[in-house]
């Protein structure tokens, strides 16, 4: 069979041996949007903060000076000292290492919820994109009854029906944001599936699972990229409203939202008992937004020099 | 090739067609359809290049992709090698569809953006599973790609980096990487430049001599139809109204739509004194295709029993086949008299 290729092969004008080999690095796509990414100072600077952050979350028994669930009466409200770089609270416990332990919460909340949602935003947006009819009539009703709750009404509303605590907080913020990243993976799979080289991997006999897992999701992927790292702060902002209302994270674990709501009475006398989580949510927020940024702009092939 | 392979054809299309249900109103209760290929049939041999021409809208598109199934046919029989490619599915169709392929208009869509050249034309080979090592596919796609005229330092380019023309070549690469017996070209060189378009032109005819694959070529450009096809069949709102060998068809154009289409061709002269046949009016809705002749509201011929009698496809001679009323009294001969 294939004879008649190579004879024709044969006529052509043959490629120097030495031009193809100088030129052939083997090269792809990740590794390219890697260097691509290397480039951007700002968003290496943000993975850096988040690296920290992660590692922060992990080694807090190593690196946090006190436990953070220690009383320390003879130290109530301390004012920031050597001892207590961020003062202590009302019961004695030293700030920073509250403010430590709940990145913990805070990061571990935010990656896991996103993860759990793109995973069931992906799968049921590009099946209802491409298979669209019955199908994605069912999914899409679904995702309007969803929908059409408040977000935060309806995180509270599932909250105080399941019960407090840091798995089901996962579930509740899972919940709340899969049908964004359902819906924008559903609508860039409409868009795709229609393209002309979907269509030439039909025409090579390709199954459904190859044209959604090599054609489709690949050109998805800089949505779904900037829907999980702008989905992460999202969380976090969720998890610290809902702690802050009372109805996250039970208040002897620290996270950064109750940490807040009980600062909230102490705002004049004791300020950076309320700052300094608020900050730690602002840099971890603005960290993520940047990089998801950065990263999106490396997957773009078009942006590429 | 031996003997007996010409004889059988290739390709064997009855009485295909294509319908696309308008729905309307708040109830999506199916109202109407759209006839975009109604009752084609045609056949084709292997080596064959068939010049499938019309204007926009006439269903050219659509019977292309009808006949390899990427649009689900509504009606109609397609033979492909002996074999009921209708009534295959599942892995025996996609099996049967690394012998047919397709090369697309725009090669700018047509091209994953995700995808390096090398993978883009590595692609049908991976589907299809035809080799188990990574080196082998390799070695076969930078094969295909000396073939098409593609540097081989291109393989780990992306598609954007790449004008019209060498995007046209990674699209043809792809699509001859399986080696098929049949190729549906759907207009692949009417985005291009002129200058390019002769280059892929010749290509694809070189490619055609030395892998014997046989074309559906489709095409608004008739000098292009002209150049490249053996027999052409000129489509109208979904019908084929005529269809004949190319020097047959183009020398003595019985049907007055191609005769209409044949004078349009713009001649290099510049005080040319032929005369112009200009059609009246605009491509008549296919939702709501006129009675009898569909051609029957723009042609210069039409009598009444145009209007009421649809005109059956026959052979008015070496297998010229024409549907009109009147074909033998208004071929080019009587018409050449006329003007």
């Amino acid at each position: 069979m294939s004879k008649k290729i190579f004879g024709f092969f044969n006529k052509q004008k043959q490629f120097e041996k030495d031009v193809l080999e100088n030129n052939m690095q083997y090269s792809s796509f990740y590794g390219d949007s890697f260097k691509q990414l290397k480039k951007n100072k700002i968003a290496m600077f943000c993975a850096g903060i988040i690296i920290i952050l992660i590692l922060i979350a992990i080694f807090a028994p190593l690196i946090a000076p006190y436990d953070p669930t220690y009383q320390d009466y003879s130290a109530v409200l301390a004012e920031p000292s050597m001892a207590h770089p961020f003062g202590t609270d009302e019961y004695g416990r030293d700030i920073l290492s509250r403010i430590i332990y709940g990145s913990r919460v805070s990061i571990s909340i935010g990656i896991v919820a996103q993860v759990v949602a793109s995973l069931v935003g992906v799968t049921l947006g590009s099946i209802a994109g491409y298979y669209g009819g019955k199908i994605d009539s069912v999914i899409s009703r679904i995702m309007e009854i969803f929908q059409a709750f408040p977000d935060l009404i309806f995180a509270m509303a599932i909250m105080t029906f399941m019960g407090k605590g840091v798995v089901n907080l996962f579930i509740a913020l899972g919940l709340l944001t899969w049908v964004r990243t359902a819906r924008m993976i559903r609508g860039s799979v409409m868009q795709l599936k229609e393209k002309e080289y979907i269509e030439a991997s039909r025409a090579s006999g390709a199954t459904t699972y190859w044209i959604i897992m090599k054609g489709l999701i690949p050109n998805c992927l800089s949505t779904i990229i900037v829907l999980v790292t702008l989905g992460i702060p999202n969380a976090i902002m969720y998890e610290a409203s809902l702690s802050f209302l009372g109805i996250g994270i039970v208040p002897p674990t620290p996270s950064w939202g109750n940490m807040i709501s009980a600062a909230q009475t102490f705002i004049n006398y004791r300020p950076l008992y309320s700052i300094m989580p608020g900050v730690a949510i602002m840099i971890t927020v603005i960290a993520f937004n940047i990089f998801g940024d950065g990263l999106r702009d490396a997957l773009d092939p078009k942006l590429k020099n | 090739m031996n003997e007996k392979k010409i004889e059988a054809p290739l390709l064997e299309v009855k009485h295909l067609k294509k319908m696309f249900p308008v729905k309307s109103g708040i109830l999506s209760r199916e109202k109407s359809s759209i006839k975009a290929v109604d009752d084609v049939s045609f056949s084709l041999m292997p080596r064959e290049t068939l010049g499938v021409v019309g204007e926009s809208g006439c269903g050219k598109s659509t019977m292309g992709r009808s006949v390899l199934r990427l649009i689900e046919p509504t009606s109609g029989e397609i033979i492909y090698k002996g074999k009921d490619f209708m009534k295959t599915s599942g892995s025996e169709l996609r099996k049967m569809r690394s012998d047919m392929q397709i090369i697309f208009q725009d090669p700018y869509a047509s091209l994953n953006p995700r995808m390096t050249v090398g993978e883009i034309i590595a692609e049908p080979l991976n589907i299809q599973k035809k080799y188990s090592s990574k080196d082998e596919v390799r070695e076969h796609v930078l094969k295909i790609m000396s073939v098409v005229g593609l540097n081989q330092k291109y393989y780990n380019r992306y598609p954007h980096e790449f004008s019209g023309g060498q995007r046209q070549r990674i699209g043809i690469a792809r699509s001859i990487v399986l080696e098929p017996s049949l190729i549906v070209c759907d207009e692949p060189v009417s985005a291009l430049d002129v200058s390019i378009q002769s280059q892929v032109l010749n290509l694809l005819t070189d490619l055609q001599d030395s892998m014997g694959m046989a074309y559906i070529f489709i095409s608004h450009n008739l000098s292009v139809i002209k150049h490249i096809s053996d027999r052409v069949m000129v489509m109208y709102l979904g019908h084929v109204v005529e269809m004949a060998d190319k020097k047959e068809l183009f020398d003595n154009p019985s049907h007055p739509y191609t005769q209409a289409l044949l004078y349009s061709i713009p001649l290099p002269e510049r005080h040319s004194k032929r005369k112009r046949i200009l059609l009246q009016g605009d491509l008549p809705s296919p939702a709501n295709p006129p009675s009898g002749c569909v051609f029957h509201t723009r042609c210069f011929m039409a009598k009444d029993i145009c209007k009421t009698e649809k005109p059956e496809l026959k052979d008015i001679g070496n297998g010229h086949m024409c549907a009109c009323h009147f074909c033998e009294k208004c071929g080019a001969n009587s018409l050449k008299e006329k003007m």
